[in-house]
């Protein structure tokens, strides 16, 4: 019997062809900027989950900076640096297996006759250097690494050899870091983000020369012994930089955040920041459904006659509810449908776009579960639009329907 | 005699318009019997159409009883009179009231959705119908392609899907020229004498409802005059 009526339905809907079009419209935008923006997100958060998984879980990192502000880029900016001193404090912490730290600064940087402004990352070349490359994800792709501290050598982000200059950077290329000379010795492979991807990446001792600071400490990397337990470490590390801070609880110059710490925080901002979209593009979808209601308001009114015919020859009221239900579901479901593809079509055009702009985790992710779960709620917004007219149709007297003109 | 299909008992209709009320029916009592062909005749306004609505339960009155098959249906709920007025009762109107957007052969088979009817028996059924009006060769046109009496025989066909006891005719050829009049009301009293189903037909037109058994002639909602047609 629901197939009888969903194909009563679709003979109606393709009657009226432009309304039924219109009224689609209104919903597949909304599903269509909703499917996107879930897939993205979910896209970048599996991406930062994978890089997370590469760092390792028994990561530790230290920031100059109140816990207050965010993230690694307050690094350059935080009023009171972390100091050579904090990292032989750590690195003598029982449970500490390696602590490192780097300094990371914007540089002025020529090559022939261009200048740009990118990051420049001073490391250490020590045996500590393991730890730095795993956590910032620098592998060598041509060339040779660096390994002379005292040496004017540089490692360059792949784009800053293949995209950022109009001639390509190649191993034995020489490039001005703040007016001094570097060779280029490697081409780093690529990592994902612009911001990495234009780096170069230089000995911290002459990093600290160039940059004209005595002792100042960007970053410090910790890395946790085998067995121990990280959030533990993670106090004590807290409480020993205190101490020789002279800071109280609370109001330390730094934070201590574990790796697992440093993703939840990352994905708490996206997550916020995605439900905050998403929030926007339900707006649309609100609209789309007020759409829906208003044709099929205008449907029944312009049908009543015809209700009264269905009451005559025996349609209950449930009936009639059901076939009016059933047109603002499949109105919602086809604008679901359509949606659904525009949708996914235009995160992946985003995917393209943002790779080839260097952003290369921004990634579109779709499952069954985003498309199966954006169809059903589109029916089910058809619906629930569809209800108060559909009841109205329902409600109303077979005599008097018969008799409206 | 045996018991009448259709009772009306003391039947009151009355609307409200706006601040007056209009008495469309005024103390009906009636009863129609099995296999009778009723003819219900008087002026625009009389009452004629409530008084066929409210035999079809498309409409409650507001006062009285009625009785079809002997069952009070004033204590039926909505699933009930639905049924009733898909099963016991095959109407047929003035505008012949077809579905626009369907096909003859869909409007036909239309009462049998409501009635749960599986769909290769609603087409063979629809078919045997559309071929008694003499339609079988229109069955995939839609209403505005057909002529008056070619809808109006879809409308038979329609009113018989389920094999009603009893068809509610209201000024069946009122919109149709005399020719196409005179089709539909052979077909009708055909079915009546044929199958044995309960004819009531709504007229104005003398000449029609002298077709049937009996007469009832309704003024200002009250029935005046009832003549008999002895055999």
């Amino acid at each position: 019997m629901i197939l009888d009526y969903i194909k009563l339905v679709i003979i109606n809907l393709a009657h009226r062809k432009l309304r039924s079009l219109l009224t689609i419209i209104g919903i597949f935008i909304g599903i269509a900027a909703v499917v996107s923006l879930l897939s993205l997100g979910q896209g970048v958060n599996f991406a930062i989950r994978e890089q997370f998984e590469k760092m390792g879980a028994d990561k530790i990192v230290v920031l100059p900076g109140s816990s207050g502000q965010m993230g690694l880029l307050s690094a350059s900016f935080a009023s009171k640096p972390l100091t050579e001193k904090d990292v032989d404090k750590i690195s003598k912490i029982r449970g500490v297996d390696i602590a490192a730290g780097i300094i990371f600064k914007s540089a002025r940087v020529i090559f022939g006759k261009e200048t740009k402004y990118v990051f420049v990352t001073g490391i250490p070349l020590d045996e500590t250097k393991e730890i730095i490359k795993t956590m910032q994800q620098f592998e060598i792709e041509k060339g040779k690494d660096l390994n002379e501290e005292n040496k004017y050598e540089a490692v360059v982000g792949h784009d800053f050899a293949y995209d950022l200059f109009e001639r390509e950077v190649k191993p034995g290329d020489e490039i001005e870091i703040e007016g001094k000379k570097f060779k280029v010795v490697g081409i780093l492979e690529k990592i994902g983000n612009r911001m990495d991807d234009t780096s170069v990446v230089i000995s911290i001792k002459i990093a600290k020369d160039i940059f004209d600071v005595e002792d100042e400490i960007s970053i410090i990397f910790v890395k946790v012994k085998k067995g121990v337990d990280v959030n533990s470490v993670a106090e004590e590390i807290k409480e020993k930089l205190r101490k020789l801070k002279n800071e109280e609880e609370g109001e330390e110059s730094f934070q201590v955040q574990t790796s697992a710490q440093l993703m939840e925080r990352v994905q708490t901002i996206l997550s916020l920041f995605q439900i905050m979209l998403v929030g926007i593009a339900a707006i649309s979808l609100l609209v789309g459904g007020i759409g829906i209601m208003n044709t099929q308001y205008t449907s029944v009114l312009e049908r009543t006659r015809e209700i009264g015919i269905m009451k005559a020859i025996g349609a209950s009221n449930l009936d009639v509810m059901l076939i009016f239900l059933i047109e603002a579901g499949i109105i919602g479901l086809v604008g679901g449908i359509i949606g659904c593809i525009l949708g996914i079509g235009m995160a992946k055009l985003i995917e393209i776009y943002a790779a080839n702009t260097g952003f290369s985790t921004l990634k579109a992710y779709v499952d069954s579960t985003l498309i199966l779960g954006s169809l059903a709620f589109s029916f089910f917004i058809g619906a629930i639009s569809g209800f108060a007219p559909a009841r109205r149709a329902a409600k109303l007297q077979p005599a008097e329907a018969l008799r409206y003109e | 005699m045996n018991k009448p299909i259709i009772e009306l008992e003391n039947v009151s209709k009355i609307y409200k318009l706006g601040k007056v009320n209009v008495k469309a029916l005024y103390n009906i009592n009636l009863k129609i019997y099995p296999k009778e062909f009723l003819a219900i005749i008087g002026k625009s306004g009389s009452g004629k159409t409530t008084c066929l609505s409210i035999m079809g339960c498309l409409d409650l009155p507001t006062r009285g009883k009625v009785k079809l098959l002997g069952k009070d249906i004033s204590k039926f709920d909505d699933r009930e009179l639905s049924k009733i007025r898909g099963k016991t009762i095959g109407f047929i109107f003035q505008m012949f009231n077809l579905i626009p957007t369907l096909t003859t052969l869909e409007n036909v088979t239309l009462p049998m959705i409501f009635q749960g009817v599986d769909k290769e028996k609603r087409i063979k059924r629809a078919k045997k119908l559309l071929k008694l009006v003499g339609l079988e060769e229109r069955m995939n046109h839609r209403p505005m392609e057909l002529s008056g009496g070619e809808q109006q025989r879809v409308a038979i066909a329609r009113a018989l899907a389920n094999e009603p006891q009893i068809i509610l005719a209201d000024e069946p050829t009122g919109n149709l020229d005399t020719k196409s009049g005179k089709m539909i009301i052979d077909i009708l009293e055909k079915i009546n004498k044929e199958k044995g189903t309960t004819l009531v037909m709504v007229t104005h037109d003398i000449e029609l409802a002298s077709r049937a058994n009996r007469i009832i002639k309704l003024e200002d909602g009250k029935i005046v005059k009832e003549l008999k047609r002895k055999k």
